[in-house]
């Protein structure tokens, strides 16, 4: 493959001139060559890139996983009247959606304050009936108290003057671990391309590696695409494995072409090329630099709708969360991949991630210390 | 002694007129961040073939020499010519005609030999085949074992090999053996000394007097960021006035004066080091009897009296008053 390894028979006798001629772009071949051998051969590499985003998947995707009928979790104090509700409950048409515990009063309060019961069912001894103990601020309790009322009211006679229907819907599409995917790959863009162009350049400056190049005729600018390009078959890797993750264990339904998804991964991918770039630019230890990149990362991992929307933020800050561009990307990955957005209806996004990738690549090199 | 050092530089401008300097400095000078000054004004002028060192204690400001000449470092004023050109006018193709191993560089040890090699090839328009770098410095049965797994010395000839893969016309070397058993000292001496048969200049930088002596045509002692004195290993020891040293010590605290060694036949210098004279001498077999009978006649009592050649660490000393390893 190399060119310099096929040298001609003679070349004991010939001088230097009868020596292979080297193109214009073997220097930028072998670089990248070189990268991808080194990662390669570091397992620690290939299970950070390629093993971690799958093993954090499946556990929050499990831990997360949408239950088929999720039941309630209700507690009814113990004495007259508590097995009345508790058969009320169990002949209710809906009823097998609650779960109720009968306990005495003292452990069924300990129970509700540590978040094991929804719902505290007293049985009321003046007036008959039942006293409902919720906490407002916990959605789940509120849908406890309006579901237990309404199986107590119906199983005691009450008539819907509105008679209804429901369908139900929990389509792969709309999962937890639909949203979650997407975010995944997006983080997982922004660590592997930040660590592996950022961390291995103060490596390389650390090691005076990088001032041992640039003593060659090699070009600046070749050795930093190669790195950039290493980013981007790691890239097509780390996607086509996460995304066939989600499609074999999780069943999860990809909306949009694959084409755009990949488009969009290789932006993201440079965009954080360049901003790992950027960060590495100038620092000589590497303790440094990972402290500078974690303090760039930090706020994308909480802000950027990794784990959970981003819109569940102020909308005092949300300009600025959009403006992140981890944000960009998770938002035109979950556009693509879960509603089958065109590429041209995320051109706001791309151009973000465009902006901050070429602004830093710009400032990087102006910044760039290579000794 | 400046009287030579004016001639050595009369004799190196004719050589100028029929040769032109392969590698060449003026009042080269580096001051970092405004105040500490590792070069003070450097003139250099190393010819074709030549096998130039620079030789110094640590700190001296030879590796910031070397990495200015190199292009690697920018001068706070001065210039520099490499082959008839400029780091500024010429960059590429300077690189494309010099090798260089720096003092430490740490490649990376997951790659073996041969995809190093052939790394550093890929930087060149017209490398040297891989297989013949790797049979003339040695490695051929290390080519596919990784970096990480070499002893020093062949990481050293590696570092090598990557600064002669691009058949340069000049070789930097930057401390080539610190560290190095003599064995593999040897080895490297011995490349270098190939590649300067083949038509090749050489400058390096090296502590090591020895190194200095057996490898350099010409040598520049370096102290303080300035040349205090150059020419070749055998004309600066001629230099001292005498090829020998006569090192005695007396018991006691019998201390003479300088004076009455000075006195010596056949001495022209005298240093005393702690106790420990030193008599730079030219004939040590006239020298050495008068010695032992003025000691008698003082009716002193020698502990310790050794007599060798001069070597550069003398020269060192007498032009410094420090020795070149001081720890």
């Amino acid at each position: 493959m190399s060119v310099a390894q096929q040298s001609p028979p003679q070349e004991k006798v010939q001088p230097p001139s009868a020596a292979p001629r080297n193109g214009r772009w073997a220097g930028f071949r072998h670089v990248l060559s070189v990268r991808m051998k080194e990662l390669r051969r570091e397992p620690e590499v290939i299970f950070w890139v390629f093993g971690f985003p799958i093993l954090l998947a499946l556990g929050l995707g499990i831990a997360f996983r949408n239950k088929p009928a999720d039941a309630i979790p209700v507690v009814i104090v113990s004495g007259p009247g508590a097995q009345d509700a508790v058969s009320m409950i169990q002949r209710a048409p809906r009823g097998s959606s609650i779960h109720a515990d009968v306990l005495d009063k003292v452990t069924a309060l300990r129970g509700f304050r540590l978040g094991k019961y929804d719902l505290v069912v007293a049985p009321n001894y003046y007036r008959g009936g039942f006293d409902y103990l919720y906490d407002p601020a916990r959605p789940e309790s509120v849908l406890a108290r309006a579901l237990v009322d309404e199986t107590l009211q119906s199983a005691a006679g009450r008539k819907d003057p509105v008679p209804t229907s429901a369908v139900t819907s929990s389509e792969p599409g709309s999962r937890y671990i639909d949203f979650l995917i997407p975010g995944l790959l997006g983080m997982n863009l922004m660590n592997a391309a930040m660590w592996g162009i950022g961390f291995a350049l103060v490596d390389m400056r650390q090691r005076k590696l990088l001032k041992r190049f640039v003593a060659t005729p090699m070009r600046r600018s070749d050795f930093l695409l190669a790195l950039l390009t290493s980013r981007l078959v790691l890239m097509l890797i780390e996607v086509t494995l996460l995304l066939g993750f989600g499609v074999l264990v999780f069943h999860m339904r990809i909306l949009g072409s694959l084409w755009s998804i990949l488009l969009i991964g290789a932006i993201g991918a440079i965009a954080f090329g360049g901003l790992g770039l950027l960060t590495a630019s100038r620092a000589q230890k590497i303790e440094s630099a990972s402290g500078l990149m974690n303090l760039v990362m930090m706020p994308m991992w909480i802000f950027s709708g990794v784990f959970f929307s981003g819109e569940r933020f102020p909308a005092v800050v949300q300009p600025f969360i959009k403006a992140l561009p981890l944000t960009a990307l998770n938002d035109a990955l979950r556009a693509t991949i879960l509603e089958g957005a065109s590429l041209a209806s995320q051109s706001g996004r791309i151009l973000v991630l465009v902006l901050w990738g070429g602004v830093s690549f710009v400032l990087a090199l102006r910044w760039f210390r290579w000794t | 002694m400046f009287g030579t050092a004016i001639q050595q530089s009369t004799r190196s401008l004719h050589y100028n007129r029929c040769m032109p300097a392969v590698i060449e400095c003026r009042d080269l000078r580096k001051t970092y961040d405004g105040k500490v000054e590792a070069v003070r004004g450097l003139n250099l002028e190393i010819r074709a073939g030549e096998c130039f060192g620079l030789l110094g204690p640590n700190g001296a400001g030879k590796t910031t020499t070397i990495e200015i000449l190199e292009g690697l470092l920018e001068p706070t004023s001065g210039q520099v010519m490499i082959l008839g050109q400029t780091w500024k006018s010429h960059p590429r193709e300077l690189r494309e005609k010099i090798g260089i191993s720096l003092q430490e560089t740490r490649l990376s040890e997951k790659l073996t030999v041969r995809e190093t090699i052939e790394l550093f090839a890929s930087f060149y328009r017209e490398p040297r085949p891989a297989s013949e770098v790797l049979e003339a410095l040695q490695l051929e049965e290390k080519a596919d074992s990784w970096v990480g797994k070499l002893s020093g010395g062949q990481r050293q000839r590696l570092a090598v090999a990557t600064a002669l893969v691009g058949s340069p016309k000049v070789l930097f070397l930057d401390e080539p053996t610190t560290g190095l058993d003599p064995q593999s000292r040897r080895q490297l001496w011995d490349i270098i000394r190939a590649f300067q048969q083949s038509g090749g200049t050489v400058l390096l930088t090296t502590h090591y007097m020895d190194e200095a002596e057996r490898l350099c045509d010409r040598l520049a002692i370096v102290d303080h960021g300035q040349i205090i004195a150059e020419g070749s290993p055998t004309e600066l020891i001629a230099r001292l006035g005498g090829h020998h040293v006569v090192e005695f010590s007396l018991s006691g605290d019998s201390h003479q004066p300088p004076e009455v060694w000075r006195m010596l036949p056949g001495v022209d210098s005298v240093r005393n080091d702690d106790g420990l004279v030193s008599l730079s001498v030219r004939e040590p077999h006239h020298t050495i009897p008068a010695l032992l009978s003025k000691v008698e006649e003082q009716s002193a009592q020698l502990d310790h009296l050794t007599t060798r050649q001069a070597s550069l660490e003398d020269v060192f000393v007498r032009l410094t008053g420090r020795h070149l390893r001081e720890d």
